[in-house]
């Protein structure tokens, strides 16, 4: 392969894997918004939206546009269900404790998944069956990649469109701005708190669903995916929206590239070497966000 | 301040400011402490007395003027030097340990006079417990002179607010510092807990240890103060002994002036 | 004073069960399963100092135990040391890792240290996969020589169990010293209040440094004592998973106290075992049932005990005692 659609091809894959990051970290900045809490448990939501998604479409028998809402459905609820059993009881915990208990849940919820589903990867089929995309003689991406960035760019216009015109977008903003002020006006964190997780939950579910066509669905998909979306949230800065997704498609680049020119074994390294990088240099990331706690 | 006639000052600040984004929290004051005299730093709230001690103590950075301990400037060290150094302070909220009883708690404040490391400890090597031995007596000593020598073993966080407060003065002390900040000690006190507190205070420049305090209570001050500087939005605007700095008007309109300006 | 005492009492009383212990159990199974125990207690002895006692955390220790063991095996396999040299070596090498990755990591509080830990535990797990010429990659490393001490080969598992158990032995002497000692106030005033240790002229970045690589080292030994009693070294159990069971054994035995470590070792081991034939039953190829299961008790645990089994008792036996005096 040439050196120029080699490129491009590790841009094409790059962009679509970082998509699927910036969703990712875009659901662990809205629960640490809301709550000061680094959910750990994130990349299960991703494997659990992938795996149900499987599950509806090919056990089921459900077309893709019911068995998607359906699915997306279903993390939203696993998200909301964690903080209710999980989260809620912690009260004034510290935040390492909370910390364990999201990863305690996050392991609960692939040990759950390993005894429902199995050890096999599951095959989830694309949306669309077409050809693959070919650019000259190199083969560029399938045509997945296309969804996966559209429907990138759709959410993250939604979750603008929510966090600036929707009274609950405007009240979480509120509770991560000034959680007293906002209490003062009437909103309840605690209800915010609970639709953070459970937004975050149906991120993660469409992201999962997004990318198990291109890469596998298994019960152990979400662990890696999860780190390195939280990855790249610190990357682009904990907190901030924008940062996540700035964050996560240049990860996904840097991965990709990597991976390409480098060495594909090491690939996965890249993710935490930034990582260790960012904290140990800027932990407030690229786009600042909160200060740490 | 009361006059070179004292001699050296053991602490002096020149300039000291403190800056939080656009907000000016200390703007360059210039203090001196005397040794073995009572010194004291008032102010209405919000004055930037806290964030001095914060200074002092090496838990904030200045953002710009100096501080002097002695010959030695010790604006930005670290706090952990500062308190080598011979400065111990205890907190406006009463930074007591968890999950430790009274004894240990005075015990750390013994840390910068003892000596023994980790891996001496977890090797049982005989020095360790001996010097173990020799600080807990100084410890005991240190918190039978605040009264609280039956409590030694209690659990820190379940006593009282106001004996919390002497086991952190404890704390303090046994450290023998040369310089002791105490940030507003009388708060949450009870009118008999404060004389005891006040006739403490008065005992320990003839320790060797000099007192800087912060605090609130006029009567207290007043009482056992030797120098007064009084703080306003973050600036020195009097300093004096206790009686010239009551009458002094500028002072009277800083307290007066902010009750009238909270209506 | 009397709670030395009871601690002496408390440490001759576990020497005596050490030693009739593996009298009274005599199938190799269940020998087997006390070496194992013996491993994972001395990495949960380093594990405590530094969560129970500090205040820290670690998501990656699962490493430690990797550069240790993989140490052992690369020089004694690849280069024919003397393994009890290779250990030492071992134990050098991961002291010297751990301070400089802990000097900037340990600067960091709350998620930014959980995060800074994991990611180093996968970055290193990662290098044992991937650089095959050092460490043989997935397949590792085999054909560890046995241990030998005063000429007698430690080849079965009681040698190997006397071995183990006397390590977590003196690990959990060295903590009892610890604790109660001008460095152990420390590390608990620290895990406390760092402000307030720091007025009080600790200086905590160096302790806390100092606990990590301590710490690093117990973990380097177990993992050496692994691999030898495995006879091979490979990556799979020095990672992401191991290391949350090592925090799960940590947080179930107890923080700060110093029979947490056996206790949890030996109850999240047990438990393993137990949940494994019940795993076949509902998965013929096994369901790993000990995975949820740890999720569950990790989250069970923090909300309700949250110092975990022998920290929460000897609270409850403080305050029983109290009451009594009292009454």
């Amino acid at each position: 392969m040439s050196t120029s659609s080699q490129i491009l091809q590790c841009i094409f894959t790059g962009l679509t894997v970082g998509s699927i990051y910036a969703i990712i970290a875009l659901g662990f900045t809205i629960i640490y918004n809301a709550t000061d809490i680094v959910n750990f448990a994130q990349g299960e939501f991703v494997m659990l939206g992938a795996m149900i998604m499987v599950t509806l479409q090919t056990v089921v028998g459900l077309p893709v546009w019911l068995a998607l809402p359906l699915s997306i459905a279903a993390g939203a609820i696993v998200g909301a269900l964690l903080e209710r059993l999980a989260i809620r009881p912690l009260r004034q915990a510290s935040i390492l404790t909370a910390i364990i208990v999201t990863i305690g849940a996050s392991i609960f919820l692939r040990g759950v998944a390993m005894i429902a589903w199995g050890r096999d990867a599951k095959v989830l089929p694309p949306f669309t069956k077409s050809g693959a995309l070919f650019v000259g003689q190199a083969y560029i991406m399938m045509p997945q990649s296309l969804w996966v960035l559209g429907v990138t760019l759709v959410v993250v216009v939604g979750l603008m469109a929510f966090y600036s015109r929707a009274l609950v977008g405007k009240a979480m903003r509120a509770v991560a701005i000034n959680r007293y002020g906002a209490q003062l006006v009437g909103i309840s964190p605690s209800r915010m708190v609970f639709w953070s997780f459970a937004l975050s939950g149906a991120l993660g579910a469409m992201a999962g669903i997004l990318i198990a066509p291109i890469t596998f669905a298994g019960y152990s998909m979400g662990t890696m995916l999860g780190l390195k979306g939280f990855a790249a949230a610190i990357f682009g800065g904990l907190g901030s929206s924008a940062g996540a997704i700035v964050g996560g498609i240049i990860l996904g680049l840097l991965e990709s590239f990597a991976g390409g020119f480098v060495s594909s074994g090491y690939k996965d390294a890249v993710a935490f070497l930034i990582l260790l990088a960012v904290l140990f240099i800027k932990p407030t990331g690229m786009l600042g966000g909160k200060a740490g706690r | 301040m009361a006059a070179a006639a004292n001699g050296e000052a053991i602490l002096e600040t020149v300039g000291l400011t403190k800056r939080f984004g656009g907000l000016v929290a200390v703007d360059t004051v210039d203090l001196a402490v005397w040794p073995n005299r009572i010194t004291a730093i008032i102010g209405p709230n919000g004055a930037g007395k806290t964030t001095i001690f914060n200074m002092l103590s090496g838990v904030l950075r200045p953002t710009g003027g100096t501080i002097r301990f002695g010959k030695r400037r010790i604006d930005g060290a670290p706090a952990y030097v500062i308190a080598r150094l011979g400065i111990a302070r205890t907190f406006q909220n009463v930074q007591l340990f968890e999950g430790m009883s009274v004894l240990e708690n005075v015990m750390i404040g013994r840390h910068t006079r003892t000596r023994a490391g980790m891996m001496a400890a977890a090797l049982g090597l005989p020095g360790v417990a001996r010097e173990d031995r020799t600080a807990r007596g100084a410890c005991m000593e240190a918190l039978a002179f605040v009264g609280l020598a039956e409590r030694a073993n209690d659990d820190a966080v379940s006593l009282p607010f106001g004996q919390q407060r002497l086991a952190e003065v404890a704390r303090a002390l046994v450290a023998e510092p040369r310089l002791v900040l105490l940030d507003e000690p009388a708060a949450g006190l009870n009118t008999h807990e404060r004389t005891g507190l006040a006739a403490m205070v008065s005992a320990l420049p003839e320790r060797g240890i000099t007192p800087l305090l912060v605090d609130h209570d006029m009567d207290l001050v007043m009482d056992i103060s030797h120098d007064v500087a009084v703080l306003n939005h973050g600036r020195k605007i009097a300093e004096g002994p206790p009686r010239q700095v009551q009458s002094d008007p500028r002072v009277i309109e800083a307290y007066l002036g902010e009750e009238v300006a909270t209506c | 004073m009397a709670r030395k005492r009871t601690t002496h009492i408390a440490l001759a009383g576990f020497g005596v069960l050490l030693l009739v212990a593996p009298l009274v159990v005599r199938q190799p199974y269940y020998q087997s399963i006390m070496v194992v125990i013996g491993i994972n207690a001395l990495a949960v002895a380093g594990l405590n100092l530094l969560m129970g006692y500090a205040g820290q955390v670690s998501l990656g220790h699962a490493a430690f135990l990797g550069i240790g063991g993989y140490a052992s095996a690369i020089l004694t396999v690849n280069h024919g040391i003397n393994p009890w040299l290779a250990i030492l070596a071992g134990v050098a090498v991961t002291c010297v890792v751990a301070w400089i990755i802990g000097v900037p990591t340990l600067r960091l509080h709350g998620h930014y240290l959980a995060i800074a830990t994991l990611g180093f535990g996968i970055i290193v797990n990662i290098v044992f996969v991937e650089w095959r010429g050092l460490t043989g990659g997935q397949s590792g490393i085999a054909g560890l020589p046995e241990l030998r001490l005063a000429g007698i080969a430690l080849d079965s598992h009681l040698r190997l169990y006397l071995l183990v158990w006397g390590c977590v032995y003196l690990a959990t002497i060295a903590t009892a010293n610890i604790q109660h000692s001008r460095a152990g106030r420390a590390l608990r005033a620290i895990s406390s209040s760092e402000i307030a240790a720091q007025t009080a002229g600790i200086n905590t970045g160096r302790y806390k440094v100092q606990v990590f690589v301590l710490s690093a080292a117990l973990a380097a030994v177990a993992g050496s004592m692994r691999v030898h009693y495995m006879s091979f070294a490979n990556p799979e159990p020095f990672g992401f998973a191991y290391s949350i069971e090592l925090v799960v054994m940590a947080v179930l035995g107890g923080s700060g106290n110093v029979w947490g470590p056996v206790v949890g070792a030996g109850a999240i081991t047990l438990l393993t075992e137990v949940l494994q034939p019940l795993g076949k039953m509902v998965r013929p190829s096994g369901a790993e049932l000990h995975v949820p299961a740890f999720g569950l008790i990790l989250v069970l645990m923090l909300i309700f005990l949250p110092r975990g089994v022998t920290t929460s008792l000897a609270l409850l036996t403080q305050r029983l005692r109290g009451a009594r005096r009292a009454g």
